[in-house]
């Protein structure tokens, strides 16, 4: 899944160092695939993709897709000490922490020269509501352009400095995300009443 | 005419029918479908019309580009809800008299898609349908089994008195409202003057 020699700790810490204040983590996909992938901060991820064009030769964006993550708790058991009656005891806490949600684009790309990838890298916007934009890498990879569309379709992902960003599947003047985890589909179905009965 | 009469009359070389029968007769074996696909079950339309099962056996080889020339339209496929202004737009555009197939789980209820967001659950919420075809795609000879049916159908219409079809009844419309796209899906979801609504059949 890397360029020949080079992994994704090399890829990261050359953006670091070639674009400064860009911020780049490794995000660990723990499944058997292991296919791990680059999270690049939004304000220099066209840099990074120039970078990754034409230093790495990643010359190829295959895929464009996006992944809805809603607003979440996670609840982690931690054991900590503590003295209760004059005796030291280990307590199991359950720390929660809320997860505010966002909206996160993934790109998967290929080097055509070194015949390697895919190379993995995300965006995240900061939130799913008001602040939903992220760059464009249509002036990097023009095979973006459509998939890109369909991500804004989609899930309402705005990107900034694409050329042509108009919804692709559903017609101007729908208002809804479909593919977004909260979407609820108008109540046009009989049957489905029916069922329920 | 009675039956028996007929037959007895053609034993002896006299052959007696009525104009409805004739006219009857010439429709439905020169119905014309629309050349309209919308997915796999196109396919298995065009295979259909080609020399293994050869639709033009049956009068309807001539598969016309233009829905002013067709009879027949064939929904062959998923309707999605970007598409269904346009499926009925054609259907309005077509002369009377004209009948509908819907072909396939989608054309009839949305199929494996219907809880898609962007897929009409059955093209009956916008035309009348004359037949359903199950399958998902039907094979070429259920094409053939629906064709067959709607020609039985076309036969069997009379051209006077209260249960002549439908574009014989002045009253009756034969174009139906386009729908238009609103801001969560189609706007009217269904045309109630069309669409047998399965809940208001079971509630009678």
């Amino acid at each position: 899944m890397t360029l020949p020699g080079i992994t994704l700790e090399d890829i990261r810490s050359r953006l670091q160092a070639q674009i400064p204040g860009c911020q780049v983590d490794l995000v660990v996909n723990g499944s058997p695939s292991a296919q791990n992938s680059l999270l690049i901060d939004r304000q220099h991820g066209l840099a990074a993709a120039r970078v990754l064009r034409q230093e790495m030769q990643l010359d190829f964006c295959s895929n464009v897709t996006a992944v809805d993550w809603p607003d979440r708790v996670d609840a982690d058991t931690v054991k900590t000490k503590q003295i209760v009656d004059g005796v030291e005891k280990e307590i199991e806490q359950t720390v929660k922490t809320a997860i505010p949600g966002y909206l996160e684009v993934v790109y998967h790309l290929f080097s055509m020269s070194k015949k390697e990838g895919p190379v993995v890298i995300r965006m995240r916007t900061a939130n799913r509501t008001d602040d939903v934009a992220l760059p464009s890498l249509t002036p990097v990879w023009r095979s973006a352009e459509f998939q890109e569309r369909e991500a804004f379709d989609l899930y309402g992902i705005v990107f900034d400095g694409h050329p042509d960003l108009r919804r692709i599947l559903m017609w101007e003047g729908f208002t809804d995300y479909p593919m977004r985890k909260d979407y609820v589909p108008p109540p046009d179905d009989d049957l489905e009443i029916l069922r329920e009965r | 005419m009675e039956q028996d009469l007929k037959t007895e009359l053609s034993k002896h070389g006299i052959f007696a029918t009525t104009f409805e029968e004739l006219y009857n007769w010439g429709r439905k074996n020169s119905v014309w479908p629309l050349t309209f696909g919308l997915a796999c079950c196109a396919i298995e339309m065009i295979a259909t019309t080609m020399a293994r099962y050869d639709l033009a056996r049956f009068g309807a080889e001539v598969f016309r580009p233009s829905p002013r020339q067709a009879d027949l339209m064939i929904v062959s496929g998923t309707v999605t809800k970007k598409m269904a202004p346009q499926v009925v737009r054609l259907y309005n555009q077509m002369p009377e008299p004209k009948y509908v197939i819907a072909m396939g789980a989608c054309a009839i209820s949305g199929g494996p898609f219907r809880d898609g967001y962007n897929v009409l659950k059955g093209i009956d919420r916008y035309i009348p349908v004359d037949v359903h075809i199950p399958g998902c795609p039907p094979r070429p000879e259920a094409l053939i089994h629906a064709f067959m049916a709607l020609q039985e159908k076309i036969s069997a219409q009379q051209l006077t008195g209260e249960s002549r079809p439908r574009h014989l009844k002045a009253e009756l419309p034969s174009e139906f409202p386009v729908p238009e796209f609103g801001e969560h899906g189609l706007e009217p979801a269904q045309n109630d003057e069309v669409f047998r609504n399965p809940l208001k059949v079971l509630q009678g």
